[in-house]
């Protein structure tokens, strides 16, 4: 096991994790438990989630961290290319 | 000393390696036998629309499965298209589900034996529009009528 990954907070292990697999634009994870740990909402932007499906682009996200989603209560993911992210962004 | 402690000291006293390795194993252990399986794939396949949520439709025990059953609510969905099942009556189910569909939380919504997807899909489809036409095609939520001719212009 490796000693760095043991005192990450969870958040981060999960971030770094994403980053390792995939191309990210963005990433944010908001704390959504009330301050236990146990429950992410976590937005990614990543180029590489063009030309897949809402399922695949989560199914891929779950593969990634199903270590980690394993020991979390909820989990809640929104999966965006970058064009879609500035439509976001756009429309708020 | 408490068992819980006496546990705790077991496990530090344990070389690491030999701990990272039985945690692994406890990880992956597989709850879903060959028999529950069977019982959810009838259970997909029997129903055209199946829930595996945290409580019932009328009385949901987590936001997301709420949010789930208030989306098919709001697609017109009649309560008794949908099959549900507590996950927290049946903890085989609650894990074996999981397994079942390589997805890791619940709910979880099947229809006519495809996983859907979670709360979150769910609710993307929804407001995309997405949710609506495969619930009409499937014949799970009733056709709109076409939108009413425009109103005449009131002289």
């Amino acid at each position: 096991m490796d000693v760095d990954d043991a005192v990450l907070p969870i958040q981060q292990v999960m971030e770094n994790k994403l980053r390792s697999k995939l191309k990210i634009d963005f990433v944010e994870f908001i704390d959504t438990s009330g301050n236990c740990g146990s429950s992410f909402s976590v937005t990614i932007v990543s180029p590489d989630f063009a030309k897949k499906m809402t399922l695949a682009r989560h199914k891929l996200v779950n593969q990634i961290l199903a270590d980690e989603i394993a020991e979390l209560h909820a989990f809640s993911q929104k999966t965006l290319t970058p064009e879609q992210w500035a439509k976001e962004k756009g429309k708020a | 000393m408490s068992f819980a402690r006496l546990g705790l000291r077991t496990l530090r006293s344990l070389p690491s390696a030999q701990v990272s390795r039985s945690t692994n194993f406890l990880a992956q252990r597989r709850y879903l036998s060959a028999e529950a399986r069977k019982l959810i794939d009838n259970a997909v396949s029997t129903n055209p629309l199946v829930v595996f949520m945290k409580g019932t439709p009328e009385a949901p025990q987590c936001g997301f499965s709420r949010a789930v059953c208030q989306i098919l609510d709001v697609q017109g969905v009649p309560r008794e298209q949908i099959k549900s099942y507590n996950c927290l009556e049946d903890q085989e189910l609650r894990e074996g589900i999981k397994e079942y569909s390589e997805w890791p939380t619940i709910p979880q919504v099947y229809i006519k034996g495809e996983f859907v997807g979670g709360c979150d899909i769910l609710l993307s489809m929804h407001q995309s529009g997405e949710l609506e036409n495969l619930l009409i095609k499937e014949g799970l939520a009733p056709e709109l009528p076409p939108d009413e001719p425009a109103a005449e212009t009131k002289a």
